[in-house]
């Protein structure tokens, strides 16, 4: 692809902020070039500065940004001389984009054809009626059921997925030579992620558009891209060709960000996830020597003292590491074993049989005329933990997940079933519950900003279970918080800092921290590493995986990401639609057979590896309400493996297997080990080429 | 939707009986003997005596509230007791004059506010933006007879463009009160223009930073398209609200105001009948002001429904 004339070239382009501080050169001397038909992946982690290229690439900064130096040319126009009036003439035509939230970026009180056909009205011409032909074409192209029908609705009657179709729909119609894709899958869940994938794949080569594709998640890197650029603080640390680049890691920050994801054959038991220490410098602070030193573990004196240049160190790979002989020397794998642990079961510390929890919907009036109804939002699930032991939960959004373990911790009242704690009854509601019944259950959730209280200093926030909850005198507090900050790897003095002064990494520890304070038996962690950072997601399942080592406590961890999921569990429970379908240890699950909505939860997930080939194995549509949920096997309105009528109308039994591992299914076990044959992971022959 | 407004109506009719009970009790009960507050401190016993009798005072509680609001609903809303006529038609009729006051004040300050907040939205934080919310923030503050007087004294008194006193002749036909007219509803404006430029102002700084502004764009549109389409139609909904909920403010709270231009809106009504202790204007003055505020939030509401599809359509 690179002999081809490319669309976009990006010469040293620097982009700087005026800001209260002095200026700000958030983006330096970034250089690269798509070809027509190529997608570019930019990767790198928040603050790096992503964002912020590709918006002054199609000059659309705030009004305190510019670019400083630099060319941007695209086919031959120089975006960065172009006028305010000149450039509207580009965006939505030449240039178009394609947003993070697609729930937030579509206009809600205009039509979905509307919004599609706009563009079209203005850049091409069309009248009404013609672009409104066209956009329902458009959302043919982008598969969108009842084209039609989707283009009089509005955006909140439609799904996540459906949105960003409407997004790509809007952003193709007018068929640019280029379009910026800002973490268009980021919002949404890991099905739905796969699928968009896929079309965004398929379209591109249709239309031959050249692609910049932002996003910090590697694994959907691999699956997308062709050529990929690491961004570090503002500049690019590494670029090549993506089967180059993944499997020989020519810069340590690549290696770093690469040996941070949790990988899908391997747990915490094998090994530990390696991380990237410190943070990226903010470019008033830059260091004088190469940007990446002060995290390097590969720093030597000369790193420290001059900025190395981008080089090419290969066919159209390029790096800027001094050291890259020595990298090239190094083994692949990072990461470093554990000491396998030997499986010892320890006493059962949590029971909970039958939980269901139905919200009722609506009442009044509408009870009246519509009948009483109500959304199962947990309906019959049995688990039970044991201390030293992780349960992870997957499932996709709205699968009941969270509620299940708000149902565990009193902070939503089940509606019926039984939960026991260490032998002990448990009452439904958090309030009726006993101090020491308290402490032994604590949560960690998922936004720390939203959990820490922001006027007072992390150290009263740790210290306030141990007062409440263990009735210790003052001195002891202030041992204990000391003790806890110590266990979580902050330095003593963030005791008296706000929770403002903190990063989100630095938040979530003090979340930790003040879960552990109590010296619970149970934690309920609920996406606990969701929102942050790659190598602080590294860093923190780390923390948590040593933390239980110490001191035992049984973890009930909730998220949707699987290869998380599948580091720190030893058993997974598959949930979709408020009931159980699969339950076994974390080995068993990843490897058939496994129900068929594991399997295609396994088969979309993002693994940063192109070279590996993955089952395509894509869910239709959205989970249906749990207002109405399908009759018989819940899911066989979206299986890839339905059997037939029985699936419809009786529930499936559960499977028994060896080892505790059950499914619930209608076919069998050894029907399921044929049809699934050797499982998720498939290296792909020796070439790698797509 | 229809259900929906089903059930406000429902609530609107629930709000007015229990006003009407607060009413009743406050005016009926509280302030001591009726009869003695209608003959006066000298009347005889046996006066007062009949008076009770004719008036149904020695009947249980219930049965006077069910006889008066019973009354009340049949359009039969008594006699004032200082005129002896009877209540409806003047209090119709001030009704009538509030209702014009309240038209006139909207057509200045609504349209007026909206240009003035997306203007001060549009500039955010530079100078045409710091004017108009300082000026708007100090009308705002200004009690409206500190502003009433200002008027009077530089456009009717000194310039003697509108006449200072608004008293209104009862027969006149709209555009005879014209001139009467403009000074309150001014007057009247200088609060309302505030609120609604504030509403608008911050409404539309919200959905300028939103994404789909930011979408809309990127698409190239041109910026008035950008602006109206995208921007207005989802920034004025908060301001929609505003205006609906102060027309219950305009029809039933003016007392001020009315009171600085002598002009006979339902407010003056409702403090003249205090003055008085004329119980029955009282209680009809206060129901139709209780109705004006019921009415017009739930009119705030349905706009706000039909203008945002997510309630209009529904999920």
């Amino acid at each position: 692809m690179a002999d081809r004339e490319p669309v976009l070239k990006v010469e040293n382009l620097t982009i700087t902020y005026d800001t209260e501080k002095g200026p700000l050169h958030t983006v330096r001397n970034v250089s690269l070039q798509i070809a027509p038909g190529e997608i570019y992946g930019l990767v790198g982690e928040s603050g790096s500065g992503k964002t912020t290229f590709a918006r002054g690439v199609v000059r659309y900064l705030p009004s305190n940004g510019k670019i400083t130096t630099g060319r941007i040319s695209l086919s031959g126009t120089d975006l960065a001389t172009l006028s305010h009036k000149q450039i509207r003439k580009v965006w939505g035509s030449r240039v178009t984009m394609v947003h993070q939230d697609p729930n937030a970026s579509i206009n809600p009180s205009m039509l979905i054809g509307d919004q599609i056909a706009e563009a079209m009205r203005v850049h091409l011409g069309l009248n009404k009626k013609q672009a409104g032909q066209k956009a329902i074409e458009m959302l043919n192209k982008v598969r969108m059921p009842d084209p039609e029908l989707v283009a009089r609705r509005y955006a909140h009657q439609l799904s996540g997925g459906m949105l960003q179709r409407v997004l790509i729909a809007t952003a193709m119609a007018t068929n640019p030579e280029f379009m910026i894709m800002d973490e268009p899958t980021t919002a949404l869940d890991v099905t739905t992620e796969a699928v968009i994938l896929d079309l965004i794949r398929e379209l591109m080569s249709e239309y031959n558009t050249a692609i910049l594709f932002i996003t910090h998640n590697l694994g959907v890197i691999a699956r997308i891209c062709d050529r990929i650029g690491v961004l570090y603080a503002g500049e690019l640390m590494e670029e090549g060709p993506i089967h180059e680049v993944f499997r020989n890691r020519l810069h340590p920050y690549t290696r770093g960000l690469l040996g941070c994801v949790p990988r899908v054959d391997a747990s915490k038991k094998s090994i530990t996830l390696s991380s990237i220490p410190g943070f990226i410098p903010r470019p008033n602070q830059l260091p004088p020597g190469c940007i990446f030193a002060p995290r390097c573990d590969l720093v030597e004196e000369a790193c420290q003292l001059e900025r190395p240049p981008l080089v090419e160190i290969g066919p159209s790979h390029l790096s800027s590491c001094r050291r890259v002989d020595c990298l090239r020397t190094r083994t692949k794998e990072v990461e470093q074993a554990r000491e396998e642990r030997i499986e010892e079961l320890g006493p059962v510390v949590l029971e909970a049989r039958n939980i269901k929890k139905y919200f009722p919907f609506s009442g009044g009036l509408t009870a009246l005329v519509r009948g009483k109804k109500s959304v199962k939002a947990v309906d019959d699930i049995s688990i039970r933990m044991r201390s030293s032991f992780t349960l992870g939960i997957v499932g996709e959004s709205g699968c009941g997940k969270t509620t299940l373990a708000r149902c565990i911790a009193g902070l939503e009242e089940a509606t019926s079933g039984e939960i026991d704690l260490e032998g002990e009854h448990l009452d439904y509601s958090v309030s009726r519950r006993e101090p020491a019944v308290l402490k032994k259950i604590q949560m960690v959730f998922q936004n720390p900003d939203a959990s820490l209280n922001p006027q007072l200093p992390a150290g009263y926030s740790v210290a306030r279970p141990l007062t409440l909850l263990r009735n210790m005198s003052k001195k002891q507090v202030q041992e204990r918080v000391k003790e806890l900050f110590a266990a979580v790897s902050l330095p003593p003095d963030y005791i008296d800092r706000l929770p403002h002064e903190l990063s989100g990494g630095e938040k979530q520890r003090v979340a930790i921290a003040r879960a552990f304070a109590a010296d619970p038996v149970l934690m309920i962690c609920d996406e606990p590493i969701s929102s942050l950072d790659v190598s602080v997601q590294a860093s923190l399942m780390n923390l948590l995986a040593e933390l239980q080592g110490t001191a035992g406590t049984a973890y009930l961890f909730i998220s949707h990401d699987l290869a998380a999921v599948r580091h720190l569990s030893d058993w997974i429970a598959v949930v979709y639609l408020g009931r159980l379908w699969e339950i076994g240890s974390a080995e068993d699950v990843f490897v058939p057979p496994y129900h068929p909505y594991t399997e295609a939860l396994l088969s979309a997930i993002p693994i940063p590896d192109p070279d590996i080939e993955q089952d395509r194995i894509r869910l239709k549509g959205s989970v249906p309400s749990a207002l109405n949920v399908p009759p018989g096997c819940r899911f066989h309105t979206r299986c890839p493996r339905k059997i037939g009528a029985v699936c419809e109308t009786e529930e499936p039994p559960w499977r028994e297997m060896e080892g505790g591992h059950r499914i619930c299914c209608h076919i069998p076990i050894d029907e399921l080990k044929t049809l699934q044959g050797g499982g998720l992971l498939k290296k792909a022959g020796q070439g790698g080429n797509r | 939707m229809g259900l929906y407004i089903l059930r406000r109506l429902g609530f609107i009719f629930l709000t007015l009986f229990l006003a009407s009970v607060i009413i009743f009790i406050v005016t009926q009960f509280l302030p001591g003997d009726v009869a003695r507050i209608i003959l006066g401190q000298f009347a005889t016993e046996a006066a007062i005596d009949n008076l009770r009798e004719e008036l149904g005072l020695n009947q249980p509680a219930y049965r006077q509230y069910l006889n008066w609001a019973g009354g009340f609903i049949r359009g039969d809303w008594g006699d004032s007791l200082v005129s002896r006529m009877p209540v409806r038609p003047i209090v119709m009729q001030r009704l009538g004059n509030s209702i014009m006051l309240a038209g006139l004040a909207l057509c200045i300050y609504v349209p007026l506010g909206i240009v003035l907040g997306v203007i001060a939205a549009l500039k955010q934080n530079k100078l045409p933006d710091q004017l108009i919310s300082g000026i708007s923030m100090a009308f705002v503050g200004l009690p409206e007879f500190v502003s009433g007087l200002l008027l009077i004294t530089f456009l009717a008194i000194g310039a003697g463009w509108f006449p200072a006193n608004s008293s209104i002749d009862p027969d006149a036909k709209f555009f005879e009160s014209l001139p009467y007219l403009i000074l309150p509803a001014v007057t009247v404006s200088l609060t309302g223009l505030g609120y609604v430029a504030r509403m608008t102002r911050s409404g539309t700084i919200d959905v300028l930073g939103s994404d789909y502004t930011r979408a809309a764009e990127l698409k190239g549109l041109p910026g008035r398209q950008v602006l109206v389409r995208h921007v207005l139609r989802n920034s004025l909904l908060p301001t929609v609200t505003i205006v609906a909920m102060g027309i219950g403010w305009l029809l039933g709270g003016l007392i001020v105001t009315e009171a600085v231009y002598g002009y006979p809106g339902l407010g003056r009504l409702l403090v003249y009948g205090i003055q008085r202790q004329d119980l029955p204007i009282i209680q009809a003055a206060s129901m139709i002001v209780v109705a004006a505020y019921s009415f017009s939030n739930l009119a705030a509401d349905i706009i706000y429904g039909l203008l945002n599809p997510r309630i209009r359509v529904g999920g």
